[in-house]
């Protein structure tokens, strides 16, 4: 469990990260959670780490313009305990007590989890039902990806390979928007083996995402469109559930096989839907 | 039988304090002067051919010492296996070298190709990258049943069929077979009791090193058994003479069984450390510990059960196809045979049982003792069968139980009962147990509960498993007529020192179990001195005489009857000593809470002095040697048969499968308790293995031999959120034929718990209306929604 030879370089300001990342083979280190054990085990092995723990702001959460904006290296645990997002996006305070552990959620970062896309975490799925964007800066200065451009496929995200995250936005939603994250653990890695998170907002506009299920997080718009602007009932519910994951490929792996968790993601969306009512 | 209220107290732990403040001093924290380390190569692939090993790279690589392949240890025994079985027919088990490095070929992913010694870890590990190996992959076989049918790839080419063994017991197959024809109902089970990966959590870790001038080997050793990997790797592996090596296990954080056996990283460190002339080190690494610590269970079996129309068992039939994965582990060969099938009595008086098994084979990490050893897998095979056989006949699994459980015997007014399968218990309340049990679970409220549940669309369960298993391990005579290669006592050295504080030095080995207390507080109960004045010295071959080591729940039956005899020894003589010094006969001297009296008067000496004046005989009786230590041996007259009842009460989702342990209810019976709290753990932490094996863990092989659930990512640990509180309570029928009457505590739980919780399951789903037989270990979520939606 030792990682093969590198550089390290702790960075103050984003602009020096950019920088640095103009190197082919450096990575970028926030929590370190997801990128430390595969380069012990080797099968990761980068020739320089660029820390970004160290600059200034990238951790806080604030209220800004409408929006919440919760910097890229806010710990999965900073965001949990934070009051503004308990009191404008419990969503995020609900699904972020579900992250790994303990340790896992005072050191792994939201950024870092966006960043590395992996089919089953958690925080895609919140992102993509809050309507969030996703910030980041490159050389040629900061743009907004909406989250539901932000995750194409295994492992991969439409942020360049120059660009970092600098930060997750998201619209503060109106009085009366209920929420939640349902998901159901892959019981040794803790990993979501299907979950759902719903954001029902005032004016009955629904938005349904899924973790777990695919090669990516996505929103299941077939779900969406059979409940937005429609009371929560029993029809309602089915008739999303029935919709929902149409002409989506499911994953099988030795976690669970494609008709299990297509069968979980159902029941979890039926869970959810019931918690929004 | 205490004298100062010392024995069977709850006493804390006393080694806690180092471990609790990370003070715990391990093989790893262990670095010499000039220490090297050890980095290896190792195969990808299950089963390869080795065409070529290209060292040059890595040898011009920074800090590297020295790399060795397998042809350089080509006159270098392999490991040895310590128990023979002989095939059904009298020829000897099938026992090929497992050597140091392979030279030829690869047998599983992970077996060693070649060891890098460099100056840093890093700088050993990088090297061994640097290795280049040309490998030609070959076909592989990992399942036990596959490996024996005809044109199955050959683990050694040298062992047809790839069969170790075929091994039979009990009484003979035509009269299981008549009665099993004859019987009224016979239920049947084919079922798999799954890989296990041990997991302690501290990895393996050796360090070895020679002295040219003394000519001596200092091996540290993360071991259950200081002294039998001596023996092994001096007698069988690399022929150096026993005196010239010193092995010390120093604190070992875990072990379950994976920390017995005599590993080929041991004596490879060793000879290594001569060769370069300095200290060698190697850990584990924790992906490595999944490959390479020797695996758990594996067994591929098909039972029947055979009643008679009142519910009584007439017969038993066990065919088991036992994996051993590619090598013959030290004790592999004893575990599916002398500690499965002499097990399958269980608590029944089954007149007729035949067990077959035969011994397989495979392109997978060797298989061996883990924590039950042979004992979980017969448990399970029994009570599962028991259950299932209750549903399908429709009646109460505890009622019967009732009907077929052998009567109570104390082993002392009546004998001991003697099964079909050569055991010979040695006491036993069984009915007991479970009576408690029921009480503890309010058995009929349960029941109500589960139907009212049933009737709201709910699935509740409840399962059960008595138990017994054979522990105290063991009389050398019996286990040497069975094929075991060694004696199985133990030694204990009781030293007073003059001050009338005790050292005692135990071939027993701690790494969990807390001998450090139990221990000392037999010595300070049975001598009337404080606690603190004795101390428990174990693990160091130079400190302590002899010792066969921890393993099978027999420190405190075998290594704890040692001390007792040492004990006795002492206060023999401290009876002289004091007869001399109170002007009174030896056999008026009463040994009472550290006093020494003459009887029917107030003239007494306390044990103190009496130590004391054995350092300092100057009043002395004449035909005494000085000084007050002595040393034993012991060796029991028979094993010991712990025993219990294990309830488990199950919500099974209905939606997603997900098994919710509700209620855990264990009984056990392990004799005398010396101290509760420890037993308590004990059975808390076998249970919670148990249960492991029963919801959550299982090695997974693909078809090329590679286990895809090598790391915690993949392979599920059971974690304390995962159960509710348990409720534990004891029965004490003592062990008549030791000297503490305890039985042992350290398996119980790993062997009562996992088909308590299948059971329930099974139940729930019954309950439901899906007649299920079976689903195989670990019950996941997604295995018992199938169960559900295929029934």
């Amino acid at each position: 469990m030792i990682p093969a030879t590198f550089e390290y370089e702790k960075v103050t300001t984003v602009d020096e990260a950019i920088a640095a990342l103009s190197n082919d083979d450096t990575k970028i280190l926030a929590g370190g959670h997801s990128l430390i054990p595969a380069m012990k085990l080797r099968l990761n092995r980068p020739a320089k780490l660029v820390d970004i723990g160290g600059i200034r702001g990238l951790k806080d959460i604030k209220e800004e313009d409408g929006e919440i904006v919760i910097g890229a290296a806010a710990s999965h645990a900073d965001i949990m305990y934070h009051t503004l997002i308990r009191h404008h996006l419990p969503l995020f305070t609900e699904g972020a007590a579900m992250i790994g552990d303990m340790q896992v959620r005072n050191h792994g970062t939201i950024g870092g989890s966006l960043a590395h896309a992996d089919p089953a975490a958690d925080w895609p799925a919140m992102v993509l039902a809050a309507g969030a964007a996703i910030e980041v800066q490159g050389p040629n200065g900061r743009r907004r990806i909406p989250a539901t451009e932000f995750f194409t496929g295994l492992f991969s995200t439409a942020l360049e390979p120059n660009e970092i995250i600098t930060a997750v936005r998201i619209p503060v939603p109106a009085n009366g928007a209920k929420s939640t994250y349902q998901k159901f653990a892959q019981p040794a890695s803790r990993f979501a083996l299907a979950a759902c998170a719903v954001m029902r907002f005032a004016d009955g506009k629904t938005n349904i995402a899924f973790t777990g299920v695919g090669e990516n997080a996505f929103r299941d718009t077939g779900a969406e469109q059979a409940i937005t602007g429609k009371a929560i009932d029993e029809n309602t519910i089915n008739a999303a559930v029935n919709a929902a994951l149409e002409g989506v490929t499911v994953m099988s792996d030795h976690y669970a096989s494609e008709a299990y968790r297509k069968h979980l993601a159902k029941v979890y969306l039926k869970k959810a839907l019931m918690m929004v009512k | 039988m205490s004298t100062n209220g010392l024995i069977g107290r709850a006493v804390k732990r006393v080694e806690d304090k180092r471990f609790i403040t990370g003070h715990g001093n391990y093989t790893d924290d262990i670095v010499l002067p000039h220490q090297t380390y050890a980095a290896f190569v190792r195969s990808q692939y299950a089963h390869a051919r080795i065409l070529n090993i290209d060292t040059s790279a890595a040898k011009e690589m920074p800090g590297v010492i020295a790399i060795f392949t397998g042809a350089d240890l080509a006159a270098v025994n392999g490991v040895p296996c310590g128990w023979q079985v002989n095939f059904k027919n009298g020829d000897t088990m099938k026992e090929p070298k497992h050597p140091l490095l392979v030279a030829d070929k690869a047998r599983h992913a992970g077996d060693a190709i070649a060891v890098v010694i460099a100056e840093t870890k890093e700088q050993a590990t990088d090297a061994a990258e640097a290795v280049k190996v040309e490998m030609e992959e070959l076909p592989c076989v990992v399942d036990a049943a596959k490996a024996v049918q005809a044109g199955a790839p050959l683990v050694h080419d040298d062992v047809p069929n790839n069969k170790s063994f075929d091994w039979v017991l009990g009484n003979p197959i035509e009269e299981v077979n008549e009665a099993m024809d004859k019987a009224a109902h016979v239920t049947t089970l084919d079922f798999v009791n799954q890989r296990l990966v041990p997991n302690a959590i501290e990895p393996r870790s050796y360090n070895s090193s020679y002295d040219p001038v003394s000519e001596k080997y200092t091996l540290y050793t993360s071991s259950q058994n200081p002294h039998l990997i001596r023996l092994l790797m001096c007698a069988f592996v690399l022929g150096i003479p026993e005196h010239k090596v010193r092995v010390v296990s120093p604190d070992v954080g875990g072990g379950f069984g994976s920390k017995i056996f005599h590993y080929t990283e041991e004596a490879l460190l060793t000879w290594c450390s001569k060769k370069i002339g300095r200290p060698v080190k190697w850990t584990s690494e924790r992906s490595e510990s999944f490959l390479l610590d020797a695996h758990g269970r594996d067994h591929v079996t098909k039972a029947e059960m055979g009643f008679d129309a009142n519910g009584k068992i007439v017969a038993l039939r066990v065919k088991t196809y036992a994996n051993l994965g590619a090598y013959l582990s030290t004790f592999s060969s004893c575990v599916p045979t002398y500690l499965h099938g002499t097990l399958l009595q269980g608590l029944y008086t089954t007149p007729k049982i035949n067990v077959d098994v035969t011994a397989v084979f495979t392109n997978t990490t060797p298989v061996d003792a883990y924590r039950g050893a042979g004992r979980p897998e017969a448990t399970y095979l029994l009570e599962r069968l028991i259950d299932l056989a209750a549903h399908e006949m429709d009646m109460d699994p505890a009622e019967l139980r009732f009907r077929n459980f052998i009567p109570p015997f104390d082993g002392v007014q009546q004998p001991g009962y003697q099964t079909q399968v050569a055991l010979q218990y040695d006491s036993g309340n069984y009915e007991g147990v479970l009576k408690k049990g029921l009480e503890m679970v309010n058995y009929a409220d349960v029941r109500r509960e589960q139907q009212e549940a049933a009737h709201n669309g709910k699935l509740v369960g409840i399962g059960f498993s008595t138990y017994i298993e054979a522990c105290g391990i063991a009389p050398s005579a019996i286990v040497g007529s069975l094929g075991c290669r060694a004696g199985l006592f133990e030694s204990a050295q009781v030293r007073v020192q003059p001050t009338g504080k005790v050292s005692v030095y135990t071939g027993s080995h701690s790494h969990g179990q807390g001998h450090e207390t139990t221990f000392a507080q037999i010595v300070a109960d049975k001598l009337g001195i404080n606690l603190d004045d004795v101390e428990i010295v174990h693990g160091d071959s130079e400190a302590v005489a002899f010792g066969m080591g921890t393993y099978g729940s027999r420190s405190l039956a075998v290594g704890g009857s040692a001390i007792m005899k040492s004990i006795d020894k002492i206060i023999e003589k401290g009876k002289k000593i004091a007869a001399h010094k109170l002007e009174a006969s030896a056999d008026d001297i009463e040994f009472k809470s550290g006093n020494f009296t003459v009887k029917g008067t107030d003239k007494s000496i306390g044990f103190g002095e009496v130590a004391l004046t054995a350092y300092v005989p100057h009043v002395y009786p004449k035909d005494l040697e000085p000084g007050l230590d002595f040393a034993s041996f012991y060796d029991p007259a028979n094993f010991t048969y712990p025993f219990g009842c294990h309830i488990a009460v199950v919500e099974v989702d209905k939606e997603t499968g997900k098994v919710s342990l509700k209620r855990f209810i264990a009984v056990d019976d392990v004799g005398n308790v010396i101290n509760p709290m420890i037993v308590e753990g004990q059975i808390h932490g076998g249970v919670v293995q148990g249960i492991g094996q029963a919801l959550f863990e299982g090695a997974e092989y693909d078809d090329n031999g590679q286990l895809t659930n090598a790391s915690y990512m993949d392979y599920c640990m059971p974690r304390a959120d995962d159960f509710p509180m348990f409720e534990t309570a004891s029965q004490v029928t003592p062990c008549p034929h030791n000297p503490l009457g305890v039985k042992g505590a350290g398996e119980a739980g790993t062997i009562g718990s996992a088909p308590a919780i299948v059971n329930a399951v099974i139940d729930a789903l019954w309950s439901g209306g899906h007649k299920v037989k079976d689903i195989r270990m670990p019950l996941t979520p997604e295995r018992v929604w199938h169960a559900m939606v295929d029934a």
